[in-house]
């Protein structure tokens, strides 16, 4: 396997709501730093994650190339996904040897729609959109079967969103959110307000770059050892809705999660903090989302993009010599993708 | 894809909406298509895998193989199981209740998985907590709309089993209280507390019954009682009472100034969790111009400002 790296990072200081700029205009100070930074003024493959249903305009993406530069043309692909699997895509491109660099971002606003409902769309047509299912209830279901089936309560959600909130507060990025109250109503029992992540705008570029260009270009490259995705089946009444097998196999596809010291996870409920801990075997001394996590800022179809981030500026700053990323997908974590980040070139 | 733009946004209402009008047309294939005209026909069917396993709501693939499932297409339900719920206590207009419901997982009989649907579990004002009765485990059944489609919602919702009926139940009487309540009575009408001393023991017994229960012996000295006294014992009460203005309530046992038995009456106008034995009241009286021939005429007791009575005072009254 060709060593590939996560070599530069930037995200937008993401807001609560829409502070006026359009998802180019989030997205183009970032391509401008990132080229700085890297020096890179054409990158071998650009890759993309968003949603067309957020801003409800078809090929909406397509407008965000003009934050890159797109002439003379370029190589250029987009997911209408996370931009996690945008990034798992160039590591693709980048594994057949024909390039050195990629660029991969994502961005989302939230706050012009309404995200449960947009969620709906993206559901299987004939047994659980027309029902209008939301994003909120579907994952309370999954809550509901974890607690149940774990014997833990509401205060072990509580606890993770108040961690969740405290380690936001001390990321100049996310949202600023206060501690978790008592007196939170359920959005949709057993999850209340705080279980559920923000409404927030924003967006995130990752620059990957393969074997002696990665050394160029970063003091400390966050090598993907392993990377990997899978799913489960849509239904959520095919599944085990208190466990997250895919997410275990893809953390074994991706070589397992021995010494992971870091972890960030694509929770936008606090439950799936827990059901993940168990799915990859992260245990009490893992630092799990010290970003503050999704709970504390969720910039749609950039989050999962994010977490692999914020795992790769742990290694580039030291404070872990291996890491581990995760992103989701569809209903109550039906897709995960599992990236494991070391010091160490593979 | 059509869609429209306000170029002036105004307020929260949306200045951009995407729509397809009239909805957006799908082919359903033979798996689906056979799933959704049984449910037309108010039938729930599976379909059977090639291992066995009952898929429903069927698809086209085992998950867990990938291989075609079978055309064997078998009855389910109609009962099923709750294995999973959400409650929603404040439902989006695109949900199919507009009060509080539960979204569940519902495994019918015979199948080995389960359907998402709402579940109904009765009327529940806005923003209602999850009522205790719902639960994992619990059986219910389709709610079938009378004009069917051919859709999932078909199924208007699911509803619990019955396990419990109410019926109606009322008798009607004409009471006479006697003669000596009915002297209580209008005193009471008039703003006075009667009560009868006994000859024997010199008890005052409020309301007078015309004999001591004590001695067995008639009665008939009338006593004017103050309108003071001493809650020797009481309960709060946490289910709602017509009589008593909110929950929780308490209701005490009150010895009235010179009475030698106890009148069970509301105590207000301090927190329930205040109320103690030996506390010193006083009767609240509606107004005047309320006064019927009854013991509503006192509201409750409210706290007197004075010391508390020692338990060993009322140890006998309880």
């Amino acid at each position: 396997m060709r060593p590939v790296a996560v070599v530069a990072f930037a995200q937008t200081r993401h807001t609560g709501e829409d502070a006026g700029l359009s998802e180019t205009e989030l997205l183009a100070p970032l391509i401008t730093e990132i080229k700085e930074r890297t020096g890179i003024r054409r990158f071998g493959f650009t890759c993309s994650g968003s949603n067309d249903y957020l801003a409800g305009a078809p090929f909406s993406f397509v407008s965000a190339l003009d934050a890159v530069g797109a002439w003379p043309p370029i190589s250029e692909s987009h997911v209408e996904m996370d931009a996690a699997w945008a990034l798992y895509e160039a590591w693709v491109k980048l594994q057949h040897g024909e390039i050195d660099t990629a660029l991969v971002y994502g961005f989302g606003k939230t706050s012009q729609g309404d995200y449960p409902e947009i969620f709906t769309q993206g559901l299987d047509p004939y047994y659980l959109a027309p029902l209008g299912v939301d994003q909120v209830s579907l994952a309370a279901l999954q809550a509901r079967a974890y607690l149940e089936a774990s014997g833990t309560d509401e205060k072990a959600l509580k606890q993770v969103a108040a961690r969740a909130r405290a380690d936001g507060r001390a990321n100049p990025y996310a949202l600023h959110l206060d501690d978790p109250s008592d007196t939170d109503e359920y959005e949709v029992a057993p999850l209340r307000e705080h279980d559920v992540a923000p409404v927030t705008d924003g967006a995130a570029v990752i620059v990957l770059a393969a074997g002696d260009r990665a050394r160029e270009l970063a003091e400390r490259p966050a090598w993907i050892t392993g990377i990997d995705h899978r799913s489960e089946p849509h239904q959520p009444g095919f599944r085990d809705l208190a466990s997250a097998p895919s997410a275990a196999l893809a953390a074994a596809k991706a070589g397992g999660t021995a010494g992971v010291q870091v972890a960030e996870l694509h929770t936008q409920f606090g439950h799936e903090e827990l059901i993940l801990r168990d799915a990859l075997k992260l245990g009490e001394d893992v630092a799990v989302n010290p970003s503050g996590g999704p709970l504390s800022a969720n910039p749609v179809m950039a989050t999962g993009l994010i977490r692999i981030g914020e795992a790769a500026a742990r290694i580039g700053d030291g404070t872990a010599s291996r890491a581990l990323a995760h992103a989701a997908s569809g209903p109550c974590l039906q897709q995960n993708l599992v990236c494991v980040l070391s010091g160490e070139q593979p | 894809m059509p869609s429209e733009t306000d170029p002036n946004p105004s307020g929260t209402d949306p200045n951009h909406i995407l729509e397809f009008p009239g909805g957006y047309t799908r082919s359903v294939g033979p798996v689906i298509g056979r799933f959704l005209s049984e449910l037309r026909d108010g039938r729930l069917k599976g379909v059977k895998t090639k291992s066995g396993r009952v898929l429903f709501p069927p698809v086209e693939y085992d998950p867990d193989t990938g291989d075609d499932v079978t055309d064997e297409f078998v009855d389910v339900g109609p009962v099923g199981t709750v294995t999973s719920w959400s409650w929603v206590p404040n439902p989006r207009k695109t949900h199919p209740l507009d009060r509080p419901f539960a979204w569940a997982l519902i495994r019918p009989d015979a199948a080995d998985t389960a359907l998402l649907h709402a579940l109904d579990m009765g009327v529940f004002e806005q923003g209602a907590k999850p009522p205790r009765q719902l639960k994992t485990g619990m059986r219910v059944r389709p709610r079938w709309r009378a004009e069917r489609t051919g859709g999932i919602g078909d199924i208007e919702c699911f509803q619990p089993e019955v396990t419990m009926i109410n019926a109606p139940s009322r008798l009607e009487y004409r009471l006479q209280g006697g003669r000596a309540l009915d002297r209580f009575l209008e005193g009471v009408e008039q703003g006075r507390i009667l009560g009868h001393r006994c000859a024997v023991c010199g008890q005052v017994i409020i309301p007078m019954k015309g004999l001591c229960p004590k001695d067995g012996v008639p009665t008939s000295e009338e006593v004017e009682l103050p309108h003071t006294g001493t809650v020797t014992t009481f309960a709060v009460n946490n289910l709602p009472d017509p009589r008593a203005p909110e929950v929780p309530f308490v209701s005490a046992y009150i010895l009235l100034d010179g009475a030698g038995l106890t009148m069970l009456s509301l105590v207000a106008g301090i927190p329930a969790d205040q109320v103690r034995m030996g506390m010193r009241v006083r009767a609240a009286w509606r107004p005047r111009a309320e006064w019927t021939r009854s013991m509503s005429n006192i509201k409750w007791f409210e706290p007197l400002d004075e010391p508390d009575v020692p338990f060993d005072q009322i140890k006998d009254y309880l």
